[in-house]
């Protein structure tokens, strides 16, 4: 190992997503990278191949790596693909079809032939015992252990490879699933078993024991995954520790990992966050909307000071365009996200309104887009941004595709301009302003659902596709600054070395202000502190924070906003202190708290504490303004969507811009893997780190 | 690029963001509210009207029910409130059921929404509240006058200050105050939320009014139902349903016209009303009965006054289709969702096998009443469940298990349920066997058992229909199975009206499976093989409704 590599450790990040294994090097104070396909077949192996290319061009060797942070869509993938174990749900008497029936309601109003998702466990492989807890956690009836014998001998005799154990108010008391667990263990030694109570202990039967038969039907084959990277990272002489990244976005042991898989849903995206909050924090930027835009989808997540926000549950594996409640729930405590079916290849076409509509279907990279001239026909973003000039045919993807300009230019007017009656930049703006106002659109709505004011946010612009509608998604949300910071396009991978050690606990467990019990307060917090505490300690030395958060409501609302409170052990009058921040976050979220209800009970309703790990403080960046005007390497027609007409823009090369070069809009900053557009009403200012901050020109009204 | 063409995408545009408007606006309610069935259920709308009261957009949500109802709503309050009296900051309200959405326990308010002290159109919303004074929410009342207090339309807010009177009188009238004035003040907070997302709107727009941008939302809508419409058969086709009713059967027949721009659904030769609250005011029939010819002939196109318009309805005054004041109406629902049954199946008549068979139709709303044994300490409580049976087998697909059609709402953790009152459900699963057998089997009807906690008993409003009258079959599929109601210890109970259950008993409800569609022999063996393997039906069943021999597979 050279010199210049012993005071920092040698990190790795490797990210495996749908279509790209992305890796992550960051040795001396310089990052590596590699993109490489997926290895579908042993994702391994791209994870593999990508750490070696790294590896050489950092000159170092396997033995030389500290550590692999690893994050990975297989776990996402195998359910929407439907790959996993063959699994048993047992299940309280009286509720086999919980995960099947669902919330009883139809995703699409209209629709008449509509198809729900299918169940992840079919009928036939759920099973039913008696014994029953209230939701006091009382026993109302008796495990019925006899019951629970024969199933484990079924279980032997159909082959089962994985058990999910889900019963009723199992949160409240874990008892009959504890017992269950032993049971089957004692017949059953080599089947792996989950239990509801320890994988998501979160009221609301249909979430959480979705969660555990999806924790189940995806854990053998994860672990086996798992085995196979370890043994063959060990194979090429690396001797540092394999961590995980989990859905919350902190890091997890792999043998943490390998008993809770399901926390491995959504780690990718994680990843974007990590990375957009870590510049958040490094820029001292208060409030932020991180945007990544890919291929396929768009992904947008609110940052307030440097912590992305997080929810207690989610959907994952939409059936039907990304469309809300097509999915499954998951409950557990992750990143919380909107992901939006717009990206470089979504395709444009026009409904029977006669309208321009976008996405989610998507070209993917096979045909592509209809510039690859690979067999596509319909038009993509792509081919919209291209015939507006925002992307040089000649120079995209560093000039390794050559795009057609005419290929373009024809998709778009046999299907949406023909139709449209709208010449060919007439409607490829027409698609692009679809395409952002979909995201716009989905943005506000998730900060109405955050209680967030957008148009006070700086944005954090990455992934491919993103720096190409950075502007315009500003000017339609009213933001007026936004990030673009280098290396964006591996920005996950990135995000996993930023990543801290860290997991939360949460547990439903109702109560109501008015019978606050100091004691059973301390006594929860204390049990979730552990618990987190317990998963963090293993892997790291650093110090632990905990941070706790308990999620509140007025009695007869079905809706819990979360209330931060201090870690801190609470005394009876400590009851003042719950009621005063579950008002303020109240407000913060609706306006105003209701007033003049004073016999309105408040309750608590379910609690979370966060273990982290403490962070070495990063590097701060100051924010600078311009000082000299940049060298102008040529210029070109863009259109653009506030003058709406085209207009000359000058071009600069991202590579040659040092830092305090002012751009002036409208103009492009063109870089290998894409270009950054300055519409005419923001200019940009090259920073020290090589991002490129877009500025509201003063008086800029749109 | 030519003007009209920039003109044309910019209006495409902001389309997309009024709908998203709307959707901020129906999102805040669903936040806020504390009536169980908006914030669990989707029990409510919203909605932005022109100037002149015409719906412009619509939010997606729960209940078809509010749909047209509250697109009416809006011109009532036009033709109430003198234009010289509308202020900035007003707010309005009604749960008049002829003039709102159907009976007392929906509140709609509608506020106008001004920029720069010009009016440029309204926010509309409506919800479902969980009481309104009165006998509770049941079938029980003889008149509107004892189903809960009237709110005429009034002022809930003028010019920013709050009407304190309508609150305190409202207060002593209702059995849960907080809830109820919660309530109100979430309806409000949603629409001021549509105002001030539409004021955004329209100062990056640069827009003054936004009636250019109805005219076009209206003229791209009205085409393309037009365009629908235009490729259906014409002429008059038949149908008639009877359901149980309340003492006795009721009989619904309609006969639809289809011409060249009209879609019209007229009820005569309909039962008389009823002397119970199952009776049904016009608009609520018009919202369901267009909900179902919609589903079947423009589903893609949104909700406005000129997608809706092509569709229309008559029924005699009197007849329980056509409720008029002081009829009892709390319970409109139980009727009003067997509409798209109705409709469809005469749409059938039209252009036959595309037509889903019927469905379970009219949800299981279930209000218990608990409390401690007479001389015990324990808790009261109201709880309320929404259930559902089993949908129709479509035309190529089997029927939904135990989803709600027409009704969008969703049911509630029974955890959650289990939190609100000393109850336990001892069993809410699919009820095997129960959908009706055909080439496509219809969906499920699910089984509930529910008993009070330990010292507890309760009360329970029943509102069951599908008991002696199945949903019947399509193209040679079997009917669903009927539901029924009893306690555990065998004892028949009504499908009706309030009950009580004492402390150690249990009710059961099995909820009706839906239709079958198509000949049963002709369902495939590998679908049989599945329903066996999963307990949908039995063996008997497979050898006695599908003529087949599970050793077959």
């Amino acid at each position: 190992m050279s010199d210049r590599y012993k005071e920092a450790p040698v990190r790795v990040g490797a990210d495996i997503g749908g279509t790209f294994t992305d890796i992550a090097l960051e040795a001396g104070g310089e990052i590596y990278s590699a993109k490489l396909l997926t290895t579908a077949d042993a994702p391994e192996k791209a994870v593999l191949e990508g750490i070696a290319i790294v590896l050489k061009q950092a000159e170092l060797q396997f033995a030389d790596i500290d550590h692999v942070i690893h994050g990975t869509t297989l776990a996402t993938n195998a359910l929407i693909e439907r790959r996993g174990a063959k699994t048993a749900l047992v299940t309280t008497k009286g509720f086999r079809d919980v995960i099947e029936m669902r919330f009883e309601n139809r995703f699409e109003q209209y629709d008449l032939n509509i198809v729900l998702p299918p169940p992840l466990i079919a009928r036939t492989d759920r099973l039913v015992a008696g014994g029953r807890i209230s939701a006091e956690g009382d026993e109302l009836e008796a495990l019925d252990e006899a019951a629970l014998v024969k199933i484990a001998t079924l279980i032997e005799e159909r082959g089962y490879q994985s058990i999910a154990v889900g019963f009723i108010h199992a949160y409240a008391n874990p008892a009959h699933e504890q017992r269950a667990r032993d049971i089957f263990r004692t017949h059953l030694p080599d089947i792996s078993i989950s239990i509801s109570s320890e994988v998501s202990p979160q009221m609301r039967e249909f979430e959480r024991f979705n969660t555990v038969c999806a924790n189940a039907y995806i854990r053998p084959r994860m672990d086996e995954y798992l085995a196979r990277l370890e043994t063959g990272l060990a194979g090429l002489g690396a001797t540092g520790p394999l961590y995980m990244i989990h859905s919350g976005g902190g890091l997890i042991s792999v043998e943490t990992a390998r008993a809770f898989p399901v926390r491995l849903i959504e780690s990718g995206p994680a990843g974007g966050a990590i990375y957009a909050a870590n510049y958040a924090g490094r820029f001292a930027l208060e409030k932020v909307l991180s945007y990544d835009m890919g291929g396929t989808t768009a992904k947008i997540c609110l940052i307030d000071n440097a912590v992305p926000e997080t929810a207690r549950s989610f959907e994952v594996a939409r059936t039907t365009r990304f469309k809300k409640g097509s999915g499954m729930p998951i409950s557990i405590p992750v990143i919380e996200m909107v992901e939006i079916g717009a990206g470089g290849g979504s395709l444009a076409s026009v409904d029977s309104m006669q309208r321009i509509q976008v996405g989610p279907e998507s070209a993917g990279s096979d045909p592509g887009p209809a510039c690859y001239q690979n067999g596509g026909e319909h038009p993509a973003i792509t081919d919209a941004d291209l015939v507006l000039g925002k992307i040089d045919p000649d120079n995209f993807a560093g000039g390794d595709i050559i795009l057609s300009l005419e290929a373009a230019e024809t998709a778009i007017h046999d299907h949406i301009g023909k139709n449209q009656r709208l010449n060919r930049e007439a409607a490829a703006f027409g698609i692009c302003e679809m395409v952002d106002e979909n995201m716009a659109n989905a943005a506000r709505v998730h900060a109405v659902e955050s209680g967030k004011d957008i148009s006070a946010t700086t944005m954090i612009a990455f992934g491919g596709a993103a720096p190409l509608h950075a502007a315009r998604l500003c000017e339609k949300l009213g933001v007026s600054r936004c990030l673009i910071p280098p290396g964006a396009g591996i920005g996950s991978a990135i995000g996993f070395l930023r990543a801290p050690f860290a997991y939360e606990a949460v547990r439903t467990q109702v109560m109501r202000l008015s019978a606050f019990d100091a004691a059973m307060v301390n006594t929860i917090l204390n049990d979730l502190r552990e618990a987190a505490t317990g998963f963090v300690k293993p892997t790291t030395n650093a110090t632990i924070d905990n941070q706790a958060i308990v999620y509140m409501r007025y009695q007869g609302q079905g809706w819990e906003i979360p209330v931060e409170i201090p870690n801190q052990k609470f005394v009876t009058n400590d009851q003042q202190l719950f009621h005063d921040n579950f008002h303020s976050a109240y407000a913060r979220f609706f306006g105003r708290a209701i007033e003049g209800l004073d016999g309105l009970e408040i309750e608590i309703v379910t609690w979370s504490v966060k273990a982290i790990s403490s962070q070495p403080p990063l590097e701060p960046i100051t924010l600078i303004e311009g000082t000299r005007d940049a060298a102008i390497l040529s210029d070109r027609m863009i259109f653009d969507p506030v003058a709406m007409k085209y207009v000359s823009a000058a071009i600069f090369e991202r590579a040659k811009l040092t830092t305090g070069d002012k751009v002036n809009g409208p103009a492009v900053i063109v870089e290998n893997e894409t270009s950054t557009i300055i519409t005419s009403s923001f200019d940009a200012v090259m920073q020290q780190d090589g991002s490129i901050l877009l500025n509201r020109k003063q008086g800029d009204q749109t | 690029m030519t003007s009209t063409g920039l003109d044309n995408i910019r209006m495409q545009v902001m389309w997309n963001r009024l709908i998203s408007v709307v959707e901020e606006q129906a999102l805040t309610l669903i936040r806020t509210a504390f009536s169980t069935s908006v914030r669990e259920a989707g029990d409510l709308s919203a909605g932005i009207f022109d100037r002149q009261g015409r719906m412009v957009a619509q939010a997606v949500t729960g209940t078809p029910g509010h749909v047209n109802a509250m697109a009416e709503s809006v011109l009532h309050f036009l033709n109430e409130i003198p234009s010289d009296q509308i202020f900035e900051g007003d707010c309005y309200v009604t749960n008049d059921p002829w003039k709102g959405t159907g009976h007392l326990h929906d509140i709609t308010m509608v506020a106008p929404s001004h920029l720069d002290g010009k009016l440029v159109g309204f926010f509309a919303c409506t919800a479902h509240v969980v009481d309104i004074g009165g006998r509770g929410f049941g079938a029980d009342g003889k008149s509107v006058y004892e189903e809960g207090i009237q709110i005429p339309i009034m002022k809930f807010v003028e010019r920013g200050e709050v009407n304190q009177n309508l609150i305190h009188i409202l207060r002593v009238n209702v059995r849960q105050p907080n809830q109820l004035v919660g309530d109100f003040y979430s309806l409000a907070a949603c629409n001021e939320v549509g105002h001030r997302r539409l004021v955004d709107m329209m100062r990056e727009s640069g827009l003054t009014d936004i009636e250019d941008l109805a005219e076009f939302i209206f003229a791209r809508s009205r085409q393309a139902t037009l365009d629908k419409i235009n490729q259906l058969p014409r002429g008059s086709f038949e149908n008639d349903l009877t359901i149980d009713g309340y003492d006795e059967p009721l009989y619904l027949a309609t006969k639809l016209t289809i011409s060249e721009d009209n879609v019209h659904a007229d009820f005569s030769g309909t039962s008389p009303i009823s002397r119970w609250g199952i009776n049904v005011p016009l608009v609520y029939t018009k919202a369901y009965s267009g909900y179902g010819l919609k589903c079947a002939i423009a589903p893609e196109v949104p909700n406005n006054t000129a997608s809706l318009a092509p569709f229309t309805v008559s029924a005699p005054e009197g007849c329980i289709l056509n409720a008029v004041r002081p009829a009892p109406v709390a319970l409109r629902h139980i009727t009003g969702h067997m509409l798209p049954d109705l409709v469809m199946g005469a749409l059938d008549k039209s252009d036959p096998g595309k037509m889903p068979a019927e469905g379970a139709g009219s949800i299981w709303n279930l209000h218990i009443s608990a409390r401690p044994v007479a001389g015990t300490k324990g808790r009261h409580a109201e709880v309320l469940m929404f259930n559902s049976g089993g949908s129709g087998a479509r035309a190529e697909l089997d029927g939904l298990n135990a989803t709600a059609f027409p009704s969008g709402v969703m049911t509630m953790p029974i955890e959650a349920t289990e939190h609100t009152g000393p109850i336990v459900v001892w069993r809410k699963e699919l009820r095997p066997g129960s959908g009706g057998a055909g080439r496509q089997r219809g969906g499920l009807g699910q089984i509930i058992e529910i008993g009070a906690l330990d010292g507890h008993e309760f009360d329970f409003s029943a509102m069951f229909d599908r008991i002696q009258y199945p949903p019947r079959g399509r193209n040679g599929g079997a009917n669903g199975q009927n539901g029924a109601v009893y306690l555990n210890d065998g004892t028949k109970m009504r499908a009706k009206g309030w009950q009580f259950v004492p402390s150690g008993k249990r009710i059961v409800l099995e909820l009706p499976g839906g239709g079958g569609n198509g000949d049963p022999t002709a369902r495939s063996n590998d679908a049989l093989k599945r329903d066996l393997a999963g307990d949908y039906l039995d063996e008997v069943e497979i050898r006695e409704a599908y003529d087949r021999s599970p050793d077959e597979f």
